[in-house]
């Protein structure tokens, strides 16, 4: 019956529309190694400056930022935008290259609602860590970067695949541990926004690209 | 609504129809433009489609203003939710058997 075959493409269109206009599945996962690559470098730079900058080698991260002038922030606050800006360029870049080989559009109703999810929480999360900055609460900022981006994952992990959903919740732990552990903030640091991302990018690569 | 013994229905005989409620069963509201997109068609197309839709209630129209331009979303009704899963069926159904 070649009807039957008609029946059968009505349904694998059905799935395919039903896939498209739910989930945003261009995301690479070489863009979360990258972003973890670029975590460690610019932890590794924040560790040295904070080095070169301290005397008592018991120092911990916290008791020399209270105490030392603006320059260690200002260095500090340098280092975290590049990365940032590192981070989100190649997200960018290896979703757009992503989407073109599927023959996607990376601009989609779907990617929009991805971007307003993600947003909200990250700029809220943002602005949040500028107050903290200004009010000097420097042991709260790291623990508030992990829980904020982990929000805005697990929130965004609803227009995308639902691992996510899982790297926020993790990236949330994260976060409230390292709350309770300041003077490991920038090993916390490293944890959420390197380790967890190189793990989280080799697994989608392996998982969906390889 | 003209259903076959075998439970398809004829409404849904179109791949236009049948992804416009593909798209809405799954997402709460799209609107036109959205719809246009994902789905590929032209505007004369998709709007002769949800109108039939519409008149025979599986769809409902939601208009209202975002600033001044004028936004028409559409979403699925309980009626057309229970007819596409009747057909969906019914696909399956055909597909399984011999």
């Amino acid at each position: 019956m070649e009807n039957k075959l008609n029946y059968f493409e009505d349904l694998k269109t059905i799935k395919k529309i039903m896939e498209d206009s739910s989930r945003f599945l261009s995301l690479s996962g070489l863009s979360g190694l990258f972003a973890g690559i670029a975590a460690l470098a610019g932890s590794a730079v924040a560790f040295f400056i904070i080095r070169k900058n301290k005397t008592p080698v018991s120092d911990n991260l916290i008791s020399i930022l209270n105490k030392d002038g603006n320059t260690l922030k200002i260095q500090l606050v340098i280092i975290s935008l590049i990365v940032l800006i590192i981070a989100i360029s190649t997200s960018v870049y290896f979703s757009y290259r992503r989407s073109q080989r599927q023959g996607h559009k990376i601009w989609t109703p779907i990617s929009k609602r991805l971007l307003v999810s993600l947003l909200i929480p990250l700029i809220t999360g943002g602005l949040f860590i500028i107050i903290l900055s200004i009010e000097n609460q420097w042991q709260l900022i790291v623990p508030a970067m992990l829980i904020f981006y982990g929000l805005a994952l697990v929130n965004a992990g609803k227009f995308t695949y639902s691992e996510v959903f899982y790297l926020g919740v993790i990236e949330i732990l994260t976060g409230l541990i390292s709350a309770i552990f300041p003077e490991y903030a920038l090993l916390f640091w490293c944890l959420g926004f390197g380790l967890l991302h190189i793990a989280y990018g080799l697994f989608m690569y392996r998982k969906y690209e390889g | 609504m003209k259903v076959s013994i075998s439970g398809l229905n004829k409404l849904f005989e179109s791949r236009v129809r049948l992804g416009i409620m593909s798209v809405l069963i799954i997402n709460d509201s799209f609107n036109f433009n959205d719809l246009k997109e994902t789905l590929g068609v032209t505007d004369g197309n998709l709007a002769s489609h949800l109108k039939a839709l519409e008149a025979n209630n599986l769809i409902r129209v939601n208009k209202q203003f975002i600033g001044r331009k004028p936004n028409t979303s559409y979403s699925i009704t309980k009626a057309g939710a229970q007819a596409f899963r009747i057909h969906l069926k019914a696909l399956e159904d055909i597909i399984k058997s011999q």
